[in-house]
This record gives C-alpha cells, sequence and structure tokens, in this order.
C-alpha cells in the first residue's frame, strides 16, 4: 500500500486519466457513428472539435492519454521486475520528466492554428 | 507483506479470473501504447482536426488495415476501461445492492459500445446513408 508520496500521486492521476480518457472514448464512438448517417451530418457535428474550446480540450485529452501511457509503462516495469521497487519514485520522477518532455511540443502543435 | 502490484494498494492477484484481469491489463496497455497514441499522432500531429470530415474517413476506410486497426483499438481501449472501472467500482461502492446495480449498469454500456462501434466500422459504405 502506499502511503503518501510519489507512488500515490502516480496511482492516482492514473485513475483520473484513465476515467477522462474512457469518457471520451464513449463520446467519440458516438460521434464517429455518425458517418453512418451520410456526410452532411457528420461534417457538421465534428466540426465543434475545431472550436478552441474543443481544442485545448484535445490537449487536455492527449495529456492525459500521454501521462496513463506513461505510467503504464512504469506500473508494468514494477510488476514484472520487481526488483526495480526500491526505484519506484525515482522512475515515476522520469515519467514526469518524459511526459513534459513531450507534451510541450505536442501542446505547442495543437495549440499553434488558435494563434 | 503481500506481493503489492505497482498498480495500487491491491494485492496482485494469485490466480483465476482476476490473474487474467491482471495480465489483460498489461497487455492490452502494451497494445494501446502503439494503438492509441499512433491514433493521436496520426490524428492530431500528422493530420489536424480541421483535415477530418467524412471524406477523410471515407478514404481512410477504403483501406480494411485502417479498419482493423480501428477495430483493434476500439476493443483494446474499451475492455482496458471497462476493467479499470470495474476495479474502481470494486474499490469504491461498498453496500452489496449498488455494486450488483454499477455492475450490470458497466456491463450492459461496454456490450452497447463494443457493438455500436464495430457496426459503424464494419458496415461503412461511403455511397450509402446520406
Amino acid at each position: 500500500m502506499y502511503r503518501g508520496g510519489a507512488g500515490q500521486w502516480a496511482w492516482w492521476l492514473h485513475r483520473l486519466s484513465g476515467v477522462g480518457v474512457l469518457l471520451f472514448l464513449l463520446l467519440h464512438i458516438l460521434d464517429t457513428g455518425l458517418v453512418l448517417f451520410g456526410p452532411e451530418v457528420y461534417d457538421r457535428v465534428v466540426k465543434i472539435y475545431v472550436h478552441p474550446v474543443f481544442r485545448v480540450g484535445e490537449v487536455g485529452l492527449a495529456g492525459a492519454v500521454l501521462y496513463h501511457a506513461l505510467n503504464g509503462i512504469r506500473i508494468t516495469l514494477l510488476d514484472f521486475y520487481p526488483e526495480l521497487s526500491p526505484r519506484q519514485r525515482q522512475i515515476f520522477y522520469g515519467v514526469v520528466s518524459v511526459f513534459i518532455l513531450l507534451f510541450i511540443p505536442v501542446a505547442a502543435k495543437m495549440l499553434a492554428p488558435l494563434f | 507483506m503481500a506481493d503489492l502490484s505497482a498498480a495500487g494498494a491491491r494485492p496482485r492477484p494469485t490466480g483465476g479470473l482476476e490473474l487474467y484481469a491482471w495480465l489483460f491489463m498489461r497487455v492490452s496497455g502494451i497494445a494501446l501504447l502503439l494503438l492509441a497514441l499512433g491514433h493521436l499522432a496520426i490524428m492530431h500531429l500528422i493530420n489536424s482536426v480541421e483535415d477530418i470530415n467524412f471524406a477523410f474517413v471515407a478514404a481512410r476506410w477504403a483501406n480494411p488495415l485502417w479498419r482493423i486497426y480501428d477495430w483493434f483499438l476500439l476493443f483494446l481501449a474499451l475492455l482496458h476501461g471497462f476493467n479499470g472501472v470495474r476495479v474502481m467500482v470494486d474499490d469504491y461502492v461498498r453496500s452489496p445492492g449498488l455494486r450488483v446495480v454499477s455492475l450490470v449498469a458497466l456491463y450492459s454500456l461496454v456490450l452497447f459500445f463494443l457493438f455500436a462501434g464495430s457496426l459503424v466500422i464494419l458496415t461503412f459504405h461511403p455511397l450509402a446513408g446520406g
């Protein structure tokens, strides 16, 4: 059991990002389903993803997927190589560092059309 | 002390269905690294939300390999998310009655979305509808 500290944060953010991505996935299955109703219906609805509010939301989604992916690698590594567990805190800081390195350019690229 | 999974405050399952669920989360997670991050990169870095419309979907799904890619992504992401929520129901929903209601709702929701998503990916035809 984690009692506070980096591991607790990693775990909590993993659940939060997972639930967020799942909720978007359900919405995204519904919006993609509109292709069955033809181009007029589909194009009118997916246009909302170009709106600035949604673009910021999409950056949040990309951040949630990226964090969940990187921390998922950390979890899997620790599960299959338990000898790494004394270093779980350093591995979490590694996850945060790689997240920042990847997320900043991705967010910049996704938000560039707004400026 | 029990052997604790790095995923959180629960012991790593030692057998039965829970062991398969635990293993599925790792295996599907590794596959989703490629499928989900690849999907985001294709839609938001290589293309952009401005490019995505009916014609884009029709051109993409003209190639059956993209339909297979998307179908794997749909199934693995939904089942991975479903199992995550199932574990959370286990953790947070204490009342036995509410647990049954939550699990029935969760199973129904996932079955509906698996069915609806598969229907869209497998039956889409650019000339039909509209």
